[in-house]
């Protein structure tokens, strides 16, 4: 058989894992940037309680393995009475995972605004909140972008891991087509393609438009 | 708390204790070999030859874009089908040094980026070898600026052992399932392997922070 026989035949396979992975990849991403910003600004609080809170939770997700976490809430969760559909508790580990990662870059990228601009906000009496808002996050956003855009790629990437509790995304997909053709090299061959079209031809230039366009914004193109 | 046991807790830790052993295993030689593969994707962007270097950036883009465990299957079921057997514990260790070269190949290039100029040229100037070059100026001076990057994939490698457990490698991850499974019990084997990530990963990343400041102050480097 033929390669081209091969794609052929398993191309709606292919097509479904890949929209299955774009939906873990886009609601594993809104709930860690979600997660990130939250986590960043409560480890810059001056309430200790706030800020170790935070930092328990970045400890301890970013101190162990995903794998881990996503067997954690999908296996042991329900023993607690908290049962998530397989397809949930994909992204929600996901999410959680990635999002301890960005909380230190929000953290990073608000702390390397200079103090001149707290200090700006302040003396024309802006209101914390607002100063956070229209003065502060605007500048952290710009700085942080770059390792944003890694981090999208790894949360891309950690999706595969959800086929490991079934959720029918490419990786899953490509593990049944290698148990039904026996044609390991096509397919997982023809999902690492997929990945990789996805990584550097979708987010990577999606990132680096919105870099462009942030810069553009606060008048730095 | 939670119908936790701590009898079966206790009755299953020597098995994942020995289980951390292979992960540590796993990890330091899946990281040996990415240390010295990430060199050659390094220096291999160095070449003359642009075509050298198109190519390899785009490997190493490859790497870095797919995910691992995707990779680890790939290398255990592609070799079958041309008549090579790999055994679990080989085909990991390629797939993941392979995956984590990748990345030290990038930590590298921003080391050797960012030795001077006037470094290079003195070397010219001096007429010395390319060997001698590289390993008597280049790299000790590209080292210390790579040793951050270098210890967190040092953990990075440690965290991403689980995956391995999917080929069946004997590494923690896999104990805890055969525990779970076995004993129809999965709360505390994945508490505890958990548990035993941070016990390692945390005072890990604390030492390297330690022996990166002692590196830079043995250069006498800030």
């Amino acid at each position: 058989m033929s390669y081209w026989e091969f794609l052929a035949q398993n191309a709606p396979r292919y097509l479904d894992g890949t929209l299955v992975t774009i939906a873990q990849f886009f609601l594993s991403a809104t709930l860690a940037i979600l997660l990130a910003l939250t986590a960043g600004l409560m480890k810059l609080s001056r309430n200790v309680a706030v800020r170790w809170t935070a930092g328990i939770y970045i400890e301890i997700f970013r101190g162990t393995s995903l794998l881990i976490q996503l067997y954690w809430i999908f296996f042991v969760l329900p023993l607690f009475g908290l049962t998530l559909d397989k397809f949930y508790a994909g992204f929600v580990a996901v999410g959680l995972n990635l999002g301890a990662y960005g909380a230190e870059l929000v953290r990073g990228g608000i702390q390397s605004v200079p103090k001149g601009q707290w200090e700006a906000a302040y003396a024309i009496s802006m209101s914390p909140a607002k100063r956070m808002y229209r003065i502060i996050l605007p500048q952290a956003l710009l700085n942080m972008l770059p390792p944003w855009g890694n981090l999208m790629i790894e949360l891309l990437k950690a999706t595969a891991l959800v086929s490991l509790i079934s959720v029918t995304d490419l990786m899953f997909e490509a593990k049944q087509i290698n148990g039904s053709t026996f044609l390991s090299a096509q397919a997982f061959g023809t999902a690492l393609i997929i990945y990789y079209i996805f990584a550097r031809l979708i987010v990577t230039p999606f990132m680096r438009w919105l870099e462009r366009v942030m810069a553009r914004k606060l008048g730095r193109a | 708390m939670f119908d936790w046991r701590w009898d079966f807790a206790y009755e299953i830790l020597p098995r994942l204790l020995q289980a951390t052993l292979n992960t540590l295993a796993a990890a330091g030689v899946g990281y040996g070999i990415a240390v010295v593969l990430g060199l050659v994707f390094a220096l291999a962007q160095r070449t003359p030859s642009r075509i050298v270097t198109m190519v390899v950036r785009e490997c190493v883009e490859f790497i870095r874009s797919t995910p691992l465990v995707l990779q680890i299957f790939f290398v255990f079921f592609v070799g079958p089908q041309f008549g090579i057997r790999l055994s679990p514990w080989v085909a990991g260790m390629i797939a993941i040094g392979l995956h984590y070269s990748a990345y030290l190949s990038e930590v590298y290039r921003g080391g050797l980026d960012s030795v001077p100029k006037g470094q290079w040229e003195a070397c010219t100037a001096l007429n010395l070898s390319t060997t001698k070059t590289y390993f008597r100026v280049i790299i000790p001076q590209a080292l210390p600026p790579s040793l951050a990057g270098m210890g967190n994939y040092l953990v990075g490698i440690f965290k991403d052992t689980p995956m391995l457990s999917v080929i069946g490698v004997a590494e923690l991850m896999q104990a805890a399932n055969a525990i779970g499974g076995s004993n129809y019990r999965y709360l505390e084997p994945y508490t505890m392997v958990g548990i035993i990530f941070l016990a390692i990963s945390l005072p890990a990343a604390g030492l390297i922070r330690v022996f990166e400041a002692w590196v830079r102050k043995k250069l006498g480097m800030n």
